[in-house]
């Protein structure tokens, strides 16, 4: 046959459009190049070198980027490999971390060494698991979603309540004030006491487990969870024995899970219901996605993301920049016909202008109070309004009126859009300098909710992810 | 006729009050290749699911090799020799079309997940071997399913070719009797000819006993040993193709009561 040219051509457009584009193309090429031993290699020496040069508090971020990444790691094998919709994925984290709390503290009083209770432990979880994936034999898709979301939600109920319970004498789960004085890691006589000493004992899991799930997702178990994913029925047909493989997953997502709780507990030196919540979960479940379901470097990049940014946004200079890109950024991408859009930006500066003459005119100077303190604040001093008096409920009924100016913007269109959008624009940023910065505890959500949507709006398949084809 | 692999009797299936298959009898020779024809909702795909253990037979008896397999799952058949493949192709889209093929020997390899995870030579061993497996498999469809197109995801492939690699997935699972439902569905004129070329060969070549479901009258003439109608779920004629097409019966369920008379 002579089709082969044709339909090569064919074949390639896939590739073709794959192919990297944008400012990040360069990196991303380069990485694609990076034989996977060379990519852990790379992660290794960056994660060695990262607590020498971050103070205690850095570590301790690390710590949290590098659990997030252990458990989006185990979350992949359930969700990303085998297909299955998880949400009871932090209970097995819960489970391991209380176990770990119980043997290792004076709430039973017990102190099992480490190379005791670790195995066991790891064992434990993943028998939970495997007996949670029963359900996952009849369930799929959203059913097995919402059964396993029952299973998260009736742990936590059950450790914050467990004194309760009828016939129970003692309380092992120490119910909403958790269990406090847990042990270290101890191996081979050497205490993982210290916030490094768990770090790299961390980065040392971490690179074992992505080498056995390297090695796993080009396997026969691995090739047998991703056809059961892309189609339970014709795996079977293909000498699979599906529910063999489900329980596989679960447990083996369940034993990842329960070994970083463990780590967890004697970190934190404590357990509480409150760290297991569905909150945690979807942090996890961001991870994953936003790194790119299926991939595990994207895993790991997702958990750097998910737990790095949040904490970068504690600055307000930060959050002041992100803000204002993103503002330009929507700006950008809704005003295709550039001269609408400086239209737009000229009119904002003219509107700021002639408000704070009218405000100055009607008030007087009494009414500015102190811009602040970051560089965006200065640079926008003398033009944008802050209130000295009453900032709070002044900023409060701004918010409601930018919130009819977005609906409004809406339901606009043409020019008429362009005059919605000045004032809106403006009302938005009197809004961020004067209330939102104030509070980055509470901003710094806000805009991280904003940039996974924005993320995920522009790559859908995550960053590091392939893009998946359901349709036939 | 030698010795049956496949021996089917008076097999029935309901779904609530509709009859799909009635008190059918079918036999399928070892080395031979029985076409099922007959119009739409006629049963043939539903008797394929019932061979291969997606539903349960109401009544009857389904016989492999001598071993009835009544009762047994997809997963149970398919490791005792029956492959199929499915009229609503069912590849596994993102996986790599070599994967497609390899992920079909799982049950033919014994891994364990551990051994994997850490590379034992055993472990290696087997990969390799798994990959030429799948490889001599895909060779057999020539310049179709070659070479480059290994390493590409299953859902860049045209219809046609997702035929093939469906075929190829099916034989690496090292089937005694192969079912092909509608294998010629979608294709050109060239390509229905390779198909029908290619279920000879399967046989001459491979060695399989092959069970086909076609709506090509072209294909059915050109590979069928031995052709079975159905309508309705019950078998209306059996026999040579040319027996079969004459059969007023036959033409009746096609074409309207009536049709055989005014021909």
């Amino acid at each position: 046959m002579s089709h082969i040219g044709v339909d090569r051509w064919v074949e390639e457009s896939g590739d073709r459009q794959e192919q990297f584009s944008g400012w990040t193309a360069p990196a991303r090429r380069m990485f694609d190049k990076l034989r996977p031993g060379w990519r852990l290699a790379l992660l290794l020496i960056v994660l060695s070198i990262y607590p020498l040069l971050v103070s205690q508090g850095g570590v301790r971020i690390g710590i949290t980027v590098l659990l997030l990444a252990m458990l989006a790691l185990g979350l992949n094998v359930v969700v990303g490999w085998a297909g299955l919709l998880d949400l009871g994925y932090v209970a097995f984290y819960g489970f391991g971390a209380y176990l770990y709390a119980m043997v290792s503290s004076n709430q039973l009083p017990m102190h099992w060494p480490t190379w005791v209770s670790i195995p066991v432990i790891v064992a434990a979880t993943a028998l939970l698991g495997a007996l949670l994936s029963l359900p996952s034999r009849r369930l799929v898709g959203d059913y097995l979603a919402i059964m396993t979301l029952f299973f998260a939600q009736v742990f936590v109920e059950i450790v914050r309540n467990y004194s309760r319970l009828p016939g129970v004498s003692t309380d092992i789960t120490g119910g909403p004030n958790g269990i406090t004085g847990v042990d270290s890691w101890t191996i081979f006589g050497f205490q993982f006491s210290t916030f490094n000493h768990n770090f790299y004992l961390l980065v040392v899991l971490l690179a074992l487990l992505i080498v056995g799930l390297h090695n796993i997702d080009d396997s026969r178990t691995g090739r047998a969870w991703r056809a059961l994913r892309e189609d339970t029925l014709a795996a079977e047909h293909m000498t699979t024995p599906v529910n063999r493989l489900k329980m596989l997953a679960f447990a083996v997502g369940a034993a990842i899970a329960g070994l970083t709780g463990t780590i967890f507990a004697a970190v934190q030196v404590g357990v509480f219901p409150n760290n297991f919540l569905l909150v945690f979960l979807i942090t996890v479940y961001a991870a994953l996605i936003l790194g790119g379901i299926g991939s595990i470097p994207g895993a790991i990049v997702g958990a750097i993301a998910v737990a790095f940014t949040p904490e970068i946004l504690r600055n307000p200079g930060a959050a002041g920049w992100l803000f204002y890109i993103g503002l330009l950024a929507m700006l950008w991408t809704v005003f295709k016909q550039r001269a609408r859009l400086v239209a737009v930006l000229a009119g904002v500066v003219a509107f700021g202008v002639l408000l704070r003459l009218g405000a100055l005119a009607i008030w007087g100077e009494s009414i500015l109070g102190t811009p602040n303190d970051t560089f965006t604040g200065r640079l926008l001093d003398g033009w944008l309004l802050i209130i000295g008096e009453q900032q709070d409920i002044v900023a409060n009924y701004a918010f409601i009126l930018t919130v009819v100016g977005v609906l409004g913007v809406i339901v606009t269109k043409g020019w008429w859009k362009v005059a919605v959008f000045v004032p809106t624009i403006y009302l938005a940023m009197f809004v961020w300098e004067n209330k939102l910065a104030l509070q980055p505890s509470v901003t710094r959500q806000l805009l991280f909710g904003g940039v996974l949507m924005v993320m995920m709006a522009v790559r859908p398949q995550g960053l590091l992810g392939t893009r998946r084809v359901e349709i036939t | 006729m030698t010795t049956p692999i496949l021996e089917i009797t008076s097999l029935s299936k309901t779904f609530g009050g509709l009859q799909v298959v009635r008190d059918l009898d079918i036999i399928v020779g070892t080395g031979e290749i029985v076409s099922v024809i007959g119009p739409n909702g006629a049963g043939k795909t539903t008797l394929f699911n019932l061979i291969s253990g997606i539903y349960r037979p109401d009544e009857g008896n389904i016989v492999l090799d001598g071993e009835s397999i009544m009762g047994s799952s997809p997963e149970q058949i398919s490791n005792l020799g029956v492959a199929r493949t499915f009229q609503t192709l069912r590849v596994f889209l993102n996986m790599t079309v070599r994967e497609n093929v390899m992920a079909a020997t799982y049950g033919s390899t014994k891994t364990r997940m551990w051994q994997s995870a850490l590379r034992t030579p055993a472990a290696r061993r087997e990969d390799a071997e798994v990959r030429s497996i799948a490889e001599e498999k895909l060779a057999f469809f020539g310049d179709r399913l070659m070479g480059y197109r290994w390493d590409q995801p299953a859902y860049s492939l045209s219809y046609a070719n997702r035929r093939r690699l469906e075929i190829a997935r099916a034989m690496a699972t090292n089937p005694r009797l192969l079912m092909l439902d509608e294998p010629a569905a979608g294709m050109n004129p060239v390509e229905t000819n390779e198909i029908t070329e290619l279920i000879g060969r399967l046989r001459e070549e491979a060695g399989y006993s092959i069970l086909v479901i076609e709506h090509d009258m072209h294909v059915v003439e050109g590979i069928s040993d031995r052709v079975i109608a159905l309508d309705h779920g019950v078998k209306i004629a059996e026999g040579s193709f040319e027996d079969v097409a004459e059969d007023p019966l036959v033409i009746e369920a096609y074409l309207g009561y009536g049709a055989a008379s005014t021909k």
